[in-house]
């Protein structure tokens, strides 16, 4: 089952780099949301994930916050 | 048994290791993450080469550098400890344990802590330690950047670009790091410097609103919704405990990189290197590899 999975980044954070790098590793899509640049985005991942530090994932309905990859790789079944 | 084990990959880190790869070195990077503070900074005006590049870009030539060649590498590991017994040097981490003919220790800095009310609270809750990352969020808003040197200096230039409005909390009567940059923040409208002001707390509700400064005994609030902490560093030499260090715990070297344990050298910032420059870390990896190399060689291992 392919999961829809959000990244919300900046363009300047190392960590959204790599995070966004090891799903393309793993061959999987994600829609990049770049919160510098929107606003109503940034907003938006502020309530999902309680705090303001990116990179935030959401992982159908699964947060994860920062390039945790265990999360990630369990969030994803890989 | 390795032949060199290297604790940290950032510039001092990632360069001993090209080295390392380049001698055919048997080699194992330990690292907590990939570029060290390089890859937090904004921007790089001053690494030959690259008349300007930003810090994760930099970074991110490391690491593609790095990959270039197969050297084992262990992320998101720390290091717990360093030992050496009879002629190995042990490395703990919070996963496994290791051994190695010998070891760099370019474990780098931290970001030294406010230590007030509030800091812990309101970590990435409006309070970060990072401008580069989260610093695009405070699009149109208040914040005060804390400290006064260089790294303080970048932040506020970074952020007078995003924010409505920048505080500059400076300890001491007046700031220090680059003219170059000093110049450039003055010039901006939306900066208030505040020298001989001291953070005393960081207050909010589930986010940052507002930070207690003091000022000649004054206290007073200012109302802000970011706050960047930016101070200074300390090393990450605490797992060295073998390892004499100088009274702020900088791992002590000689100009060959030796610490006063054989087999055992260090590079970079967690060094008492005079300057701590991503060309000096750079610079400072290779020589300390050499020394390693250099040392296997005598001891024909």
């Amino acid at each position: 089952m392919v999961k829809k999975i959000k990244v919300y980044s900046t363009p300047t954070c190392p960590y959204c780099t790599r995070a966004k790098q090891y799903l393309k590793d793993n061959n999987i899509d994600f829609e990049n949301i770049d919160v510098s640049s929107n606003q109503d985005a940034a907003q938006e991942m502020i309530n999902k994930s309680g705090q303001m530090g990116v990179p935030v994932l959401d992982i159908e309905g699964d947060i994860v916050i920062g390039f945790d990859r265990e999360k990630i790789s369990r969030a994803l079944g890989i | 048994m390795f032949d060199l084990i290297i604790i940290g990959a950032g510039p001092a880190g990632i360069t001993a290791a090209v080295y390392a790869a380049r001698k055919k070195l048997n080699c194992l990077i330990i690292t907590k993450d990939i570029g060290g503070q390089a890859a937090w900074s904004g921007d790089i005006e001053n690494y030959t080469g690259y008349q300007f590049i930003s810090g994760p870009e930099l970074a991110a030539k490391f690491e593609e550098h790095l990959k270039q060649y197969s050297i084992e590498l262990k992320e998101k590991e720390e290091v717990t400890g360093l030992s050496s017994v009879d002629t190995k040097i042990l490395i703990k981490t919070n996963k496994a344990s290791y051994e190695s003919s010998t070891a760099i220790v370019a474990s780098g800095k931290r970001s030294k802590l406010l230590n007030v009310p509030g800091e812990e609270r309101f970590k990435n809750k409006g309070l970060t330690y990072c401008a580069t990352c989260d610093g695009p969020l405070f699009s149109g808003k208040t914040v005060a950047v804390i400290g006064g040197g260089n790294s303080a200096l970048d932040a506020a230039l970074q952020l007078i670009r995003i924010a409505k409005q920048v505080y500059l909390i400076n300890i001491t009567s007046r700031l220090g790091g680059d003219a170059v940059m000093q110049e450039k923040l003055l010039k901006a409208d939306n900066l208030t410097l505040l020298n001989d002001a001291r953070v005393t707390q960081v207050l909010g509700d589930k986010f940052v609103s507002a930070i207690k400064i003091k000022k000649a005994d004054k206290e007073e609030l200012l109302s802000v919704q970011g706050v960047f902490v930016e101070i200074g560093l300390i090393p990450n030499s605490d797992f060295a405990s073998q390892v004499e260090k100088s009274p702020i715990g900088e791992i002590k070297v000689n100009c060959r990189n030796e610490t006063n344990i054989a087999g055992v050298f260090a590079a970079g910032d967690v060094t008492d290197v005079p300057e701590k420059q991503i060309i000096i870390a750079a610079g400072e990896g290779s020589k300390a590899c050499l020394s390693a190399f250099r040392y296997l060689m005598q001891k024909n291992i």
